[in-house]
Formats: structure tokens, C-alpha cells, sequence
């Protein structure tokens, strides 16, 4: 997804653009996402900057791209179940609005009027209209072949090429070698390995997650709901599983149900008790779904970088190298403004937004 | 048995059928401490398959040619060491941190018990056989379209019929028992359409001559067909079913050895029921997000790759009868017995038990077999013709209606060579039955801009072998390190 918001943006600001990806479009966390488009779980800061300029895009490409991408303006509803939860609830989003994110309180008894199969047992929520949804593989496919890119999938990138000044010179592939003088690194969970090709360093870690997939129903869940401890577990950084209820319908039918995060390597293993923890979770929120059948499961791999922001921008070491990786649960998100960005440092316009924050340059080598 | 509830098994054995009877007999006769679990209410798997009792059948065997190999096997049930647990429904197998085994499953005639069950054992023999494979074409899901298997499998359990005159199709040799089974019963047979032409067997003589039961068979199915006039079509196919509420005729093709239908060839046959399938796809989905390797058959389909003693690539994890390649119930008979004896090798520490005269005779007897599949199975391999009697708005993915002409765009327009990436963009195979019936025909056109072009691998990776409610997920015990099956 990453991928094919740079070359979108990068194509648009008239440059010639070539996607490369060993594996096929969306093969990798973009397939094994839910879509989400979110600034709701995000606390002020760069991030959440970053998230507030994708929802303006998103909403743009929305117009643009065909309504395959299936792209639906929902809106978020986090939910509280005990006065504590509530009131760190109320703090967050009042930090939120101040920010520029749009967050409304609803309280118990009105509650069920946006969700009618909620559990009566919640204390409370906050409404936040600006979070969306889209179909991820649906949206990268539309975003790529919109862009105009020249696309080679199935063609690994063995080398990057350098010059006699360590400058990028392009890569290289079974194919044969392909000569640019900037190369980006959109390999998501894979970005460390691409980096090291450059004899660059970027500690992007798998962070695994399982989604639950239930049989295809009609709208019984109709905005993105999530109970408020899913905040604090993205912000963690522990290594151990963490699980919170998120659930959501889908126009196919199916609910999705999330979301858990462990760092375990890319070990794809069905976890018993992560799916327990999920369903459990699932079925505290809407007690309904105890009767309906989660028919499949998948599991796909954050790319998680220590302080959980992307890194975007240019590699301190290696000139023509550009990052944009790093991006964690919130890749489909970020990707318009991170696609913008990495197309304005290329043409060398004025970026939309600081850029500072996310340079890769912050992640000082292993010694 | 366990003297315990928590108290895990020697082995746990996944399906009664043929495999899983031998297996789970021979295991126990050696002294292990067997769970064999069966979604059924009844010992047999598909091959045995034969009316509840309820139904107050009076001769079960009279659709059967092997009925007293089956009691003999049925036998070992009742011997002691077997604990036969029905309609446990499988959804997955894991590993815990003690080494041990889990077979989760749920319960009930159609899994909606009240109690799930965590079967723990040291070992598992994966006997969960095939599930038939279907390629499409237009008017296949019309009602009275049903599986060549699944019209057996409906005589076999309920003795009814899917019409009164049934059109047979597909490829494989499980056509010619299921126009003679559904012949046998009273229905009129008018043809037997099979896409292959028999010469292949011609091409495995060795095979052939070492496998003179095999012949027998034939011979038995060929004198039924000739007594109820069934004629035999070969390198044809049904092309199209026709009919507005049902079918109510088919279109037969002549076909090239691609299987391209010959144009001016076609041939209009009228019938109230059309039987078809081409062939079986190994049931491996349990085991292989374990990590268990499989190879390609030669008719194009995943199997388990197994070792000379039955085991998989995963230790502990063993596999016998069609999970390893299609290859019939006495071939499946003669490695579930294998595999219980090699468990109990492995599980008493006693190696020798795997060098006797009889395991010498059962690896002897399997290779024959295994050569006699092969060969069979090469000979009735789809050809990647099939897909040019698609029409676009043919559905491929039922459960999700999705058409060849979407999943031809995705393969087109947005690069999607492979079933996942179509599965992505289209959505065809997400749906209730997880991409069973359409995952060859998905990966065959998904293959079809690629230089591979053939058919293709399809991946049996479904986390969750059954669906599961979430109030039965979310209610499971927490992971104990006392852990203890749920029943």
C-alpha cells in the first residue's frame, strides 16, 4: 500500500516511476490488514498529524479511484466499560480535539442508537466521524494501476546499485538491473532487510496480528468499535500478546474482529488462545455475535519500529536511498500523506507537513 | 485409555474411515491409547459411508462389494483401546508447549454441542481422506447439479437419488462406481461422460499388471454399466447444463487432449440430474499450517509428503489413505495400519516393531498401490482446455458469486497471478466453504497468464477447518500447563 501511494504520487509529480515487489500487489501486511483509516486511536503528535493529512486524502482518492476500493466513510466508536475507562477516555479525546480531530461523547443510553447490538454492560463512548474504512488489497491494486507506474511483481530485488560516491544508482533483479538515481524503501515489514541490501540500518520488527473472520451477515455492526485499552496496547511496545476487542462490519458481509499484537518473528502459527482472546473480547462488545460462526482466520506481520512512528525521508548514509517503512497497524491509513511526502522530498517541494519527526536518521546504527 | 480425563492419549486419529480404523486397530493392538475422532455418528468415512440405523436399513451392504472388510475393521472397535469419539468436528490441531498434541473440536451431530472437546495425545494419524473437486462450467449451480461423490454419498447414507435420469461426469475412476451404484438403485443412467480416455492407464503397464484387484474392480463396474445400458462417453465433457428451476439437459463436448472442446461436436442430452466431479483433493488442511510438506500429484493436486513409514515432514504427525494422494480404501486400509504400527514404534521406544514380516508386506503392498494411483491419477489429470468452456458471467466462487470474467480482470488488469492475490481482489474462495469448490478453478485461471499455464498447486491453508461460533472460541479454556480435555 505504501508502496503504491509513492509511486501514485510520485507518478502525479511527473517523475517515472518502476514499482518492483518479489511477491504479487498486496502480498504482504496490506493483504492481512483490516483498512483501517483511523486518527481516533492516535494521540497528538506527528503521527497523529500525519493521520488528520491522509484522512483529507483518502477522502480525495476516494472521488477518484473506482468504488471497488470500497472505501467508507464509518466513523470510529470507542467504547468504556467502567467510570475509570470513561474518564481516561474523555481526557485523550479532549487532547485529540485540540489537535484538530473531530470527537463527540455518547453517552450509555444513546449508545445503542449507533450500535443497536452493543452490550448494555458499557459505561460510555466517544463517536469520532472522521475514521473510515477501506478494502486494502482492492485499494493498493486501484492506487498502482492508477498511478501509471510501470509494475514488476514476482521480481525480487537482489542489490542496490551504487556509485563510486556510495550514491543509489538503482537495483537490481533476476530481471537484470534498473538504473534511477532515488530507489524508496516501501518493503513494509521487510524495509530492515531492503535497508541492509543498501548497507543501510532501519530495526523494522514484525509485530504479528490475527483477524477473525465471521460468516457473511447483514449490517449488525455498522461503525468501527473498539474498546478504549486497544489505545494503550499500539502504544505499548511489549513483546508479549496483547489483545483488544475491535470489530467492525464489512459491505461483503463478514464482521472482522481484531486485534492482537505479539512479537514472535514470522512465525504464521495458529495461536487457540489468541483466537480465544479475540472472540472473547468480540462477544463482550456484542453479545449477539456468541451464535455467529467465524468461518477463517488470517494473520499478517506490523512493521514495528521501536518508537511506533514510520520512517520517512532520507537515509543519513546512503544518498538517493529513501525510506517509507515503519508504518506499524496504521499502514493503509498513512499511506496517502506518506506517498505525498516522499513525492514532495523527490521533486524537492515545499513537504506538506514537518518531516522531521519521521526521518530515519533517528535510529542510530547497532553499535 | 487415560485413567484421567486430563491425562493425554498415546494417539489421537482423525477420521473413521478406512485409514483411520487400520490405524487406530493397530495401534491399540500394540498397546497404545487410542482417540479416534469422527465427525459422523458412525465408524465407515466416506467409502463405508451406510444409513443410520434410524433408518431401519435391512441390508447396509448391498451397495457395498467389501462389506466384510469393513465389519473386520469395525471389529477392532469394540476390542478395547479404541476410545471412538462421534461427531467431533475438528477445526484445529496445535501443538502446546509440553509437546503434546491438541485436537480441538466441536461437537454435536452438526457441531453445535454444548461443550467443544481438547483431545491431548503424543502422536496424530491424519485420516481425514478427500473432498471431491469440481471444475465449472455454465449452469453448474443449478439445482439437480450435484457432486458424482456426493450422489453416492446420499445413496450410501439416505438411499435416495438426486433424479430419475442422471447424466454422469467428469474424470476419474470414481465415475464408473457412482454410475453403477446410482444404476443399481433404479436410476437411468443415459451416459457416462469422462474427459480422459482410458489409454493413459496403457501408459503404466507395470502398474496395471501389479494391480489385478484394480482390474477386478473395473471389470465389476463395467459388467453393471453394460447390464443397465450405460454407454460410456470418453474425451468428453459436459459443457454447459441447461434448465430455468433445474436441469433439465446437459451439453456434451467432444474434447481435444487439452480438454478444448471440439467446436461442432456438442450433443444435447436430456436429464433431471447431472453427477459430476473430477476427481479428489486431498483433506490436508488440518496439519498443513503446521508446516507439513506436501507434494504435487500428478493429476495436480496437494498431498501430504510422507516417509516411508507414514510420517509427515512434522515429527509426531502421521498420515495415511487419501491425505497422502487419492488412492482408494485399500490402499488407505494398508497405511492406516502402517502408520498405527510405526506410532507404536516411535511412542514404545521399540524400533523393531517396524521391521517385521508383516510391515515388510504392508510397505510392499502400499508402494504397488501408491504406483497403481499415480499412474491413475496421471491419466485423469484436468487439461488447462477446461476453462474455454467458461463463459464470462460463469460463477466460479458460488458462495461469493464471483465470475470467471471478474477474476479474468484481476488476473489482467491488476497482475493477480495466484489463487491468494485473485482471492484478494475478488473475494472468490472467502466464502462458507473456503474456496473447496472453486480453489482449483481459481488457481487454473489465476495460472492461465503465467508460463506455468497448467493446473496449478492449490494451497490448502484454512486456519479453521470447520466454522466455529465465537461463543464457543471466546469461552475455551484458558492454556493450562495441567491441561485437560473438555469432556
Amino acid at each position: 500500500m505504501i508502496g503504491a501511494a509513492c509511486a501514485y504520487y510520485a507518478a502525479r509529480s511527473g517523475l517515472s516511476v518502476t514499482v518492483i515487489d518479489r511477491g504479487p500487489v498486496a502480498g504482504g501486511t496490506t493483504g492481512a490488514g483490516e483498512g483501517n483509516l483511523l486518527v481516533s486511536d492516535k494521540e497528538p503528535g506527528p503521527e497523529l498529524d500525519l493521520a488528520l493529512l491522509s484522512t483529507r486524502l483518502w477522502r480525495e482518492l476516494s472521488e477518484r479511484l473506482p468504488a471497488g476500493i470500497e472505501f467508507e466513510a464509518k466513523g470510529g466508536l470507542v467504547v468504556a466499560s467502567g467510570d475509570p475507562g470513561m474518564n481516561a477516555l474523555r481526557d485523550f479525546a479532549a487532547a485529540q480535539t485540540k489537535a484538530g480531530v473531530q470527537a463527540d461523547e455518547v453517552p450509555a443510553p444513546l449508545l445503542r442508537d449507533l450500535e443497536p447490538h452493543l452490550s448494555p454492560a458499557l459505561t460510555g463512548g466517544f463517536h469520532y466521524p472522521q475514521d473510515a474504512q477501506v478494502q486494502p488489497a482492492l485499494a493498493a491494486a486501484h492506487l498502482l494501476r492508477a498511478s501509471g507506474a510501470r509494475i514488476r511483481t514476482g521480481e525480487e530485488v537482489t542489490a542496490v546499485l551504487t556509485g563510486a560516491g556510495g550514491e543509489v544508482r538503482g537495483v537490481r533483479t533476476p530481471a537484470g538491473d534498473l538504473h534511477a538515481p532515488y530507489v524508496v524503501n516501501a518493503a513494509g515489514t521487510w524495509g530492515g532487510e531492503l535497508a541492509r541490501l543498501a548497507g543501510a540500518f532501519l530495526p523494522v520488527m514484525p509485530r504479528r496480528g490475527f483477524v477473525l473472520v465471521t460468516e457473511p451477515l447483514p449490517r449488525v455492526v455498522r461503525h468501527k468499535v473498539y474498546a478504549a485499552d486497544y489505545v494503550a496496547d499500539v502504544a505499548s511496545g511489549s513483546a508479549a500478546l496483547q489483545t483488544s476487542a475491535v470489530v467492525e462490519g464489512t459491505p461483503a458481509g463478514p464482521v472482522l474482529i481484531g486485534a492482537s499484537r505479539e512479537r514472535v518473528g514470522f512465525d504464521r502459527t495458529l495461536s487457540v488462545e489468541v483466537l480465544r482472546r479475540l472472540a472473547d473480547g468480540a462477544t463482550a462488545l456484542f453479545p449477539m455475535l456468541a451464535k455467529v460462526r467465524a468461518i477463517r482466520t488470517y494473520t499478517g506481520f506490523r512493521p514495528y519500529l521501536p518508537d511506533h512512528l514510520p520512517a520517512i525521508g532520507a537515509d543519513p548514509g546512503v544518498p538517493g536511498l529513501l525510506h517509507a517503512c515503519g508504518h506499524e497497524g496504521a499502514g493503509i491509513g498513512l499511506a496517502p500523506a506518506t506517498g505525498l511526502l516522499v513525492a514532495r522530498l523527490l521533486t524537492g517541494d515545499e513537504p506538506p507537513l514537518d518531516v522531521r519527526p519521521f526521518l530515519p536518521g533517528r535510529f542510530a546504527p547497532a553499535a | 485409555m487415560p485413567s484421567s480425563a486430563s491425562e493425554p492419549y498415546d494417539l489421537t486419529v482423525i477420521g473413521a474411515g478406512a485409514a483411520g480404523l487400520a490405524g487406530a486397530g493397530a495401534a491399540a493392538r500394540l498397546g497404545l491409547s487410542v482417540a479416534l475422532l469422527d465427525a459422523s455418528g458412525q465408524p465407515g468415512g466416506q467409502y463405508f459411508r451406510h444409513p443410520a440405523p434410524a433408518l431401519g436399513a435391512r441390508r447396509p451392504q448391498a451397495l457395498h462389494h467389501d462389506w466384510s472388510a469393513f465389519t473386520h475393521l469395525r471389529r477392532g472397535l469394540a476390542s478395547g483401546g479404541i476410545d471412538h469419539r462421534t461427531f467431533h468436528h475438528v477445526w484445529t490441531v496445535t501443538r502446546d508447549s509440553d509437546g503434546l498434541w491438541s485436537a480441538h473440536a466441536l461437537t454435536g451431530a452438526d457441531g453445535d454441542g454444548d461443550r467443544p472437546a481438547r483431545v491431548r495425545a503424543r502422536a496424530i494419524l491424519l485420516a481425514t481422506g478427500a473432498y471431491e473437486r469440481q471444475l465449472p462450467f455454465p449452469g453448474w449451480t443449478l439445482p439437480g447439479v450435484v457432486g458424482a461423490g456426493g450422489a453416492q454419498a446420499m445413496l450410501k447414507s439416505g438411499l435416495v437419488l438426486p433424479g430419475k435420469r442422471i447424466v454422469v461426469a467428469g474424470s476419474g475412476p470414481l465415475l464408473l462406481a457412482v454410475a453403477s451404484s446410482l444404476a443399481g438403485a433404479g436410476a437411468d443412467v443415459p451416459v457416462v461422460v469422462e474427459a480422459s480416455g482410458y489409454l493413459g492407464y496403457a501408459r503404466h503397464p507395470r502398474a496395471l499388471a501389479t494391480n489385478p484387484h484394480k482390474l477386478l474392480e473395473a471389470a465389476v463396474h463395467g459388467s453393471a454399466l453394460l447390464r443397465h445400458r450405460v454407454s460410456l462417453r470418453t474425451r468428453s465433457a459436459v459443457t454447459e447444463a441447461h434448465g430455468t428451476d433445474r436441469v433439465e439437459a446437459v451439453t456434451v463436448s467432444r474434447i481435444d487432449r487439452h480438454w478444448r472442446p471440439v467446436p461442432g461436436t456438442d450433443r444435447r442430452i436430456a436429464c433431471d440430474a447431472l453427477a459430476v466431479g473430477h476427481g479428489l483433493i486431498p483433506q490436508t488442511e488440518l496439519v498443513t499450517g503446521l508446516g507439513c510438506a506436501t507434494r504435487r500429484t500428478p493429476d495436480g493436486t496437494q498431498a501430504l509428503s510422507l516417509d516411508d513409514f507414514q510420517e509427515t515432514s512434522v515429527a509426531g504427525l502421521w498420515a495415511a489413505g487419501e491425505t497422502g494422494g487419492t488412492g482408494g480404501w485399500q490402499l488407505a486400509r494398508t497405511e492406516g495400519e502402517l502408520a498405527g504400527i510405526a506410532v507404536a514404534a516411535r511412542l514404545r521406544g521399540e524400533p523393531t516393531l517396524t521391521g517385521s514380516a508383516r510391515v515388510r508386506k504392508l510397505r510392499r503392498r502400499r508402494d504397488r498401490m501408491r504406483a497403481f494411483a499415480d499412474a491413475m491419477a496421471a491419466a485423469h489429470s484436468p487439461g488447462p482446455g477446461w476453462s474455454d468452456w467458461l463463459t464470462d458471467d460463469t460463477d466460479v466462487c458460488r458462495c461469493e458469486e464471483v465470475t470467471a470474467g471478474r477474476i479474468h480482470e484481476a488476473v489482467t488488469c491488476f497482475g493477480a497471478h495466484d489463487a491468494r492475490t485473485v482471492k484478494l481482489l475478488t473475494r472468490a474462495g472467502m466464502g462458507w466453504c473456503q474456496g473447496r469448490m472453486c480453489a482449483t478453478a481459481v488457481a487454473c485461471l489465476a495460472a492461465s497468464g503465467t508460463a506455468e499455464g497448467t493446473v496449478p498447486p492449490s494451497a490448502e491453508r484454512r486456519p479453521l477447518a470447520v466454522p466455529v461460533p465465537l461463543g464457543v472460541l471466546g469461552a475455551l479454556e484458558e492454556p493450562p500447563s495441567t491441561a485437560e480435555s473438555a469432556d
